[in-house]
């Protein structure tokens, strides 16, 4: 799963999570816990649902480094080169 | 032969329309079938029969609004009913819960006094718990026209037939976009259809009848209020331990913890727990959390989770994301809905602090949790950094006072201060 791949899989997981929001206009180096208004119920699911897609667990202790759709995409393709 | 109805899915829910059934004449059901989908003011529902027969007759069709405790199919006990009925009689289950929304259920209070006024309970809707007809209820019976057994149907298509967003698509070898103050239009998968009238009439009517319920609560119950820092290191760290060695769909989150620490201390102060009927308090005997749940898009609904003292946190995690998800994809169930008996919301995920919250009526109280945030603590003369909650109770001052409402965040505190016993 390249680069490319992984930043489609986090937007479709975001547009599942939150249907209502309008994913054109996220900055993605912005806290998306901000933008879309994720509650921590929201921020599991996407946990689980990233899990299932790519395979990747993210631990807790992580989910600083996952906060914005860059961070998140950077992080899941080192995690998956390194793998 | 057994009567479905209209069941009351919280206090503030007048009427309700039938917007899909799931079942036809000569189907056989069996308790807890989800035999129906009603929309309310709220949200879309799911309701699920409570006695076991089969389908004789569909009273109310679909798409009709009508009023709570309104007969929406009539059933009989066939030969695969009786055969099902009989033993359930002789030993009900275990995990049997309260009494269903859809029974016709009277205090004995508002009973004698239906009789005096000579009126039939069985067109009065019930605000009560599960449904109950009231005193207040009966009094609004007797002053009021005679109702129109239905109305015609005129709420929007329900929310749950709008489609969910497919997965998606792989962008067709798009290469990655150097960062941008936005996501690529190319990348993002595309929205559900818009639903504008419906979605704000929806809105609409959730804000009517939240601000209904509000202001009766304000109007009627003598609220006070009180607050407690917590210090919730100690929990936190027992459960980022006990995550290490879960997946991450067994991930228990903080909400878990507080949940099952006001579980157990309303077990321990039961004058937080029940139902404020008639001029008198009637407790629980069990504990149902309300958890106040924010709809994206706006709005707030409170399911239940029931018997919370009794669970583990890993079933309570399960309940709490199945109802939260339920909420937020319309498809509560009605049993989820029906007997909340004291509600908690949450809004630290919000950034706030404090929560002064109404009293969800007929419950008695109301508990509040702001973020959890580190704090400077002193203890025994020594000043660290402490992760703490501020928590703050919302009760009713006719059942209880500021003592025992001391006692209960007390309680709170002792049990997160214990998590592995939790």
């Amino acid at each position: 799963m390249n680069e490319s791949d992984i930043r489609a899989t986090v937007l479709g997981i975001l547009a599942r999570i939150a249907p209502e929001a309008d994913l054109t206009t996220l900055d993605p180096d912005v806290e998306w816990q901000e933008q879309l208004d994720l509650d921590s119920m929201n921020l599991l699911s996407m946990m689980v649902e990233i899990e299932h897609a790519t395979g990747i667990s993210v631990p807790e202790r992580d989910y600083p480094r996952v906060s914005t759709l860059n961070q998140c995409v950077d992080y899941l393709a080192g995690r998956a080169a390194a793998a | 032969m057994g009567e479905f109805r209209m069941p009351s899915l919280g206090a503030d829910m007048e009427r309700g329309t039938l917007t899909r059934w799931k079942v036809s004449v000569g189907d056989h059901v069996t308790k807890g079938d989800i035999i129906a989908e009603v929309d309310t003011d709220k949200a879309t529902m799911e309701v699920e029969v409570f006695e076991t027969g089969v389908i004789e007759r569909i009273v109310v069709q679909e798409g009709e609004t009508v009023p709570v405790g309104t007969v929406l199919a009539v059933l009989a006990a066939g030969e695969e009913g009786a055969a099902a009925v009989a033993p359930a009689a002789v030993a009900p289950p275990a995990e049997e819960v309260t009494p269903p929304a859809t029974r016709v259920e009277a205090s004995p209070l508002a009973r004698r006094l239906a009789a005096k006024l000579g009126v039939d309970l069985a067109t009065v809707r019930g605000s009560g718990p599960q449904g109950a007809i009231t005193r207040t209820d009966v009094e609004g019976a007797a002053a009021a026209p005679e109702v129109a057994p239905t109305v015609p149907a005129a709420m929007p298509a329900p929310e749950a037939e709008t489609p969910v967003p497919a997965p998606a698509p792989a962008p067709a070898g798009a290469p990655a976009p150097a960062p941008a103050p936005a996501v690529a239009v190319a990348e993002v998968p595309p929205r559900p259809a818009p639903t504008h009238g419906a979605d704000a009439d929806r809105r609409n009517a959730m804000r009517r009848a939240t601000g209904v319920l509000m202001a009766r609560s304000k109007r009627e119950i003598p609220h006070y209020y009180l607050g407690m820092h917590l210090d919730v290191s100690h929990a936190l760290r027992w459960m980022e331990e006990a995550n290490l060695e879960r997946s991450v769909a067994q991930r228990l989150v903080p909400a878990v913890l507080l949940l099952k620490a006001v579980g157990r201390a309303a077990r321990d102060v039961p004058q937080m727990n029940g139902f404020w009927v008639d001029d008198d308090f009637h407790p629980s005997d069990g504990v149902h959390l309300g958890v106040a749940t924010s709809l994206r898009g706006g709005g707030l609904i409170a399911p239940a989770i029931h018997d919370v003292d009794q669970k583990s946190l890993d079933q309570l995690m399960e309940d709490l994301r199945d109802v939260v998800e339920r909420a937020r994809t319309g498809t509560l169930r009605s049993s989820q809905m029906s007997d909340p008996t004291l509600t908690v919301t949450n809004l630290g995920d919000q950034g706030v602090e404090t929560v002064y919250g109404v009293i969800y009526a007929p419950q008695v109280a109301l508990v509040g949790f702001g973020r959890i945030m580190e704090r400077p603590w002193a203890e025994n003369g020594l000043l660290g950094v402490r992760r703490v909650v501020h928590t703050t109770l919302s009760a009713d001052h006719r059942v209880s006072d500021g003592h025992i409402g001391g006692r209960f965040l007390a309680a709170i505190n002792r049990y997160l201060q214990e998590p592995a016993s939790l």
